[in-house]
């Protein structure tokens, strides 16, 4: 399962994607990913919004994700 | 309303927006330009950078230009932004619509660009003398 980063969540991570194949327990939700980069990188907790795009389209933390997804992290965004 | 002109492009040229929008139908047009401000906070900005998530930008912007298109009767639409780093007065994005009466015109073009702002995955990162920042990361 890999995550596309863009803006300061690629800062955060230090890369433009995160592999989550490493990891022993892999997020089964839009939530529970978010828990998990929380987690792993405190900085996240610091933004003031953090939103994940499934397959292009705004999610829910209730909506499920899978390996086929694409899922992408979303900061606060700022265009204009 | 004609097929809408919706892009996410490397440089925005602010001349040929008149031609794309002039239709017999429309009793005006208008546009709003973003361009690059030279200070944010009395400190110096010397560039912007910008970062698209294309493919889902390009969907939630066509979103927006459905959104307005069911609220006010419009003829002709350009949303169009520019990624890649910006120069002080340089243009960014420019949005524009042509309609039969300027009222909706006014306001469609306030909504698209208000709305733009909220909803599209675009990022801008204001580079100051001796440091970056990611605009609106942080509360």
């Amino acid at each position: 399962m890999e995550i596309i980063l863009f803006g300061i969540a690629r800062d955060i991570v230090g890369k433009s994607s995160l592999d989550l194949s490493s990891y022993n327990e892999k997020p089964h939700s839009v939530g529970e990913l978010i828990h998990l980069l929380n987690d792993a990188y405190p900085d996240f907790n610091k933004l003031s919004s953090l939103a994940v795009a499934v397959n292009g389209e705004y999610a829910s933390l209730e909506a499920q994700i899978g390996q086929k997804d694409e899922i992408a992290i979303i900061p606060p965004v700022s265009g204009g | 309303m004609e097929k809408p002109i919706i892009e996410i492009v490397e440089t925005i040229d602010t001349a040929q927006v008149y031609d794309e929008l002039s239709d017999a139908k429309s009793g005006g047009i208008c546009v709003f330009i973003g361009t690059v401000r030279d200070f944010t906070d009395n400190e110096s900005v010397i560039s912007l950078e910008f970062e698209a998530y294309k493919s889902m930008a390009l969907k939630e912007m066509a979103k927006i230009v459905d959104q307005a298109s069911a609220k006010w009767p419009l003829n002709k639409v350009v949303i169009r932004h520019a990624v890649g780093l910006k120069k002080v007065k340089e243009p960014v994005v420019i949005i524009g619509v042509s309609t039969a009466h300027r009222d909706a015109c006014f306001t469609a073009c306030r909504y698209m660009i208000d709305t733009l702002k909220e909803t599209v995955p675009i990022w801008k990162k204001e580079m100051f003398k001796n440091k970056s920042v990611w605009v609106s990361a942080h509360p």
